[in-house]
């Protein structure tokens, strides 16, 4: 180690230089590396300042109304946004409800009962599948899992459960449940792996506390493991529920993009995300052009909030589980 | 009474691991379909023309995404030389300057903009410099990407920079070399490897990334001659030849996510090997 040390320090740093030299050259490089990181505030600021002043107009014309009405007329320039908050809000339930019991089912599979052969190689695909482009994961729903859904799984829903509001109406594949199901596959790779970073985190005493009483190994995994990391589990799906939000490119492909508010998840419906997706650059007229950008507000607020309440959960439960991905 | 009741447990036990299994193994199924699907439908359009000639009207068949591949090359790069230096300096301050009261909130600041939607940083790319600049260009379109790389690449220099041992930097301190240069030239050197792959993870990361290009650099069915002009981007192409209702279109859709993908898994590959590299050799 000493010697190692030795080899990476070039003889020209050992010479003394000035004091004075020193001390400035350390104040300008910490100064330098404070003001980058800064960077970060000035950032978010930038972010809520731009969306604020975009969306100057509409907030003018419509005040809060905006996010209480349902009516979306450009022709006429009414503007409300409650068809995409309700879109949003639905597509990323459906993806929730699918996506936690999956991903945390899988964390506990291959964190507490894998056979240790298996447990790296379904790690490195579960990251892979992180890193699939939402645009392609768009193109794979547009071609071949909505017309699986429209010819199959719809059709099994609707004599099934046709009883329930949720599953009545005409099927044409693109849909709110379509949306919530790419989602789904979309998070749930995130809430895995940080569900497998918390869950790891668990002490090991804790756990040979409950095998010292004879339990069997999902005992253990119940009472010593789940119970101690509910709070920090809790945390991966909420910041699951951030990205299920803000997700854009795969939604916008598969949801249908019709504004509107309907009880059945075969309807096509809208999210704050794809109507900006689509909308945007057609926007003809600046109070268009604001509205859209007050969609991104909205987005905006609610996203922060989300993974501001997401970070806090996972930093109070501690330290190996606050990581970001 | 007893052994049934264990017997129970043990069955039980055994239900639980097949049913985690069985979850564990949908998670990873729509991996197996995407990317069969993208060889299935996409290997048929990957030829020398797809790397190597421009996009063809509709109907003409054949063509490629020469310029689309450039452009994102091109868009990654600036990304890089926006994202890399503000990232790896500021994941320093962290790191090295841990005792400031300030790291706390900026890293809290870092996960929170790691949050932020794309599409959102788009429109404010868009107002910031599409409005004024009056064009869709390269430049907005790397300028997005490059924000967007700044909190990913800043956190991963810290978690590298954080397992360099300490006595490395009491080592040159004691030898009367400046904190600056001990930062510069020996804690960073030490952690190098591992900072790149945190910078190629976060090129990897955005390199698929459509939803903040379609208001900044728009897309371009020719050569981009000018960094000042809209820029053809592979994702941006994929998402317009996906919705098009042209069967030409979906098959050079279905090649370019499949180059795309394969771009992206081999990044990912690299960066393993990379780590796996570093771990082997600081221990």
């Amino acid at each position: 180690m000493m010697n190692q040390a030795d080899s990476i320090v070039p003889e020209s740093m050992a010479t003394a230089q000035p004091p004075a030299v020193r001390q400035l050259g350390d104040r300008v490089f910490k100064w330098l590396t404070l003001l980058m990181a800064l960077s970060v505030f000035a950032l978010i600021v930038l972010v809520g300042f731009e969306l604020w002043r975009g969306s100057h107009l509409a907030l003018q014309k419509f005040g809060w109304r905006f996010l209480s009405s349902s009516e979306w007329d450009p022709v006429n320039e009414q503007f409300g946004a409650l068809p995409f908050i309700f879109g949003t809000v639905v597509s990323s339930l459906i993806a929730l409800l699918i996506a936690v019991p999956l991903s945390i089912a899988s964390a506990v599979f291959l964190t507490e009962l894998a056979p240790p052969w298996l447990r790296q190689p379904l790690t490195v695909f579960i990251e892979l599948l992180a890193a699939v482009p939402s645009v392609i994961l768009g193109l794979w729903g547009i071609f071949v899992m909505v017309p699986w859904l429209r010819e199959h799984l719809f059709l099994w829903l609707r004599s099934a459960l046709g009883f329930l509001p949720l599953f009545q109406g005409p099927i044409y594949g693109v849909s709110f449940l379509a949306g919530g199901i790419i989602i789904a596959i979309m998070i749930v790779p995130i809430i895995t792996s940080v569900s497998r970073e918390i869950l790891r985190s668990v002490p090991g005493l804790q756990r040979e506390a409950a095998y010292a009483l004879g339990a069997t190994r999902w005992e253990v995994t119940r009472i010593a493991v789940l119970s101690y990391a509910k709070k920090g589990l809790f945390g991966a799906v909420i910041l699951g529920l951030g990205r299920a939000l803000g997700e854009t490119m795969a939604v916008t492909m598969v949801i249908g993009n019709n504004p509107q508010i309907a009880p059945s998840l075969f309807a096509p419906g809208y999210t704050l995300a794809s109507v900006i997706a689509n909308e945007f650059n057609e926007a003809t007229g600046d109070v268009y052009r604001s509205g859209l950008f007050e969609i991104g507000l909205v987005l905006l607020g609610v996203t922060i909030l989300v993974n501001a309440a997401a970070q806090l959960l996972l930093k109070t439960f501690g330290g190996a589980g606050a990581k970001p991905q | 009474m007893t052994a049934s009741n264990h017997r129970w447990r043990k069955t039980k036990n055994a239900l639980v691991q097949a049913l985690t299994l069985v979850c564990a193994l949908l998670v990873i199924a729509p991996l197996a379909f995407v990317f069969y699907y993208l060889v299935k439908s996409g290997i048929g359009a990957v030829n020398w023309d797809f790397f190597t000639k421009l996009p063809k009207p509709v109907g003409e068949g054949g063509g490629g995404m020469a310029n689309a591949i450039a452009g994102s090359f091109i868009l990654l790069g600036i990304a890089a030389i926006i994202g890399m230096p503000v990232g790896v300096l500021a994941g320093v301050y962290l790191s090295e300057y841990a005792s400031s009261r300030l790291t706390g909130p900026i890293r809290f600041g870092a996960d929170v903009l790691n949050g932020v939607p794309s599409i959102i940083w788009g429109i404010v790319v868009y107002a910031l410099m599409v409005l004024p600049m009056r064009t869709y260009s390269a430049w907005a379109g790397g300028v997005v990407l490059g924000m967007m790389m700044i909190p990913l690449i800043m956190r991963t220099t810290e978690e590298v920079l954080l397992l360099v041992p300490d006595g490395y930097r009491e080592a040159a301190l004691a030898l009367g070399i400046a904190q600056w240069r001990t930062i510069a030239q020996i804690v960073v050197r030490t952690a190098l490897k591992g900072i790149v792959t945190g910078v190629l993870l976060a090129v990897a990361r955005v390199a698929g990334e459509t939803a903040p290009l379609i208001f900044t650099a728009l897309g371009n069915r020719f050569w981009n001659n000018n960094l000042s002009d809209p820029i053809a981007a592979l994702p941006l192409q994929i998402f317009s030849y996906a919705i098009s209702p042209y069967d030409d279109w979906h098959r050079q859709a279905w090649a370019g996510a499949l180059v795309l993908l394969l771009l992206i898994t081999a990044i990912n590959v690299t960066v393993r090997v990379l780590t796996r590299d570093r771990i082997h050799k600081n221990p």
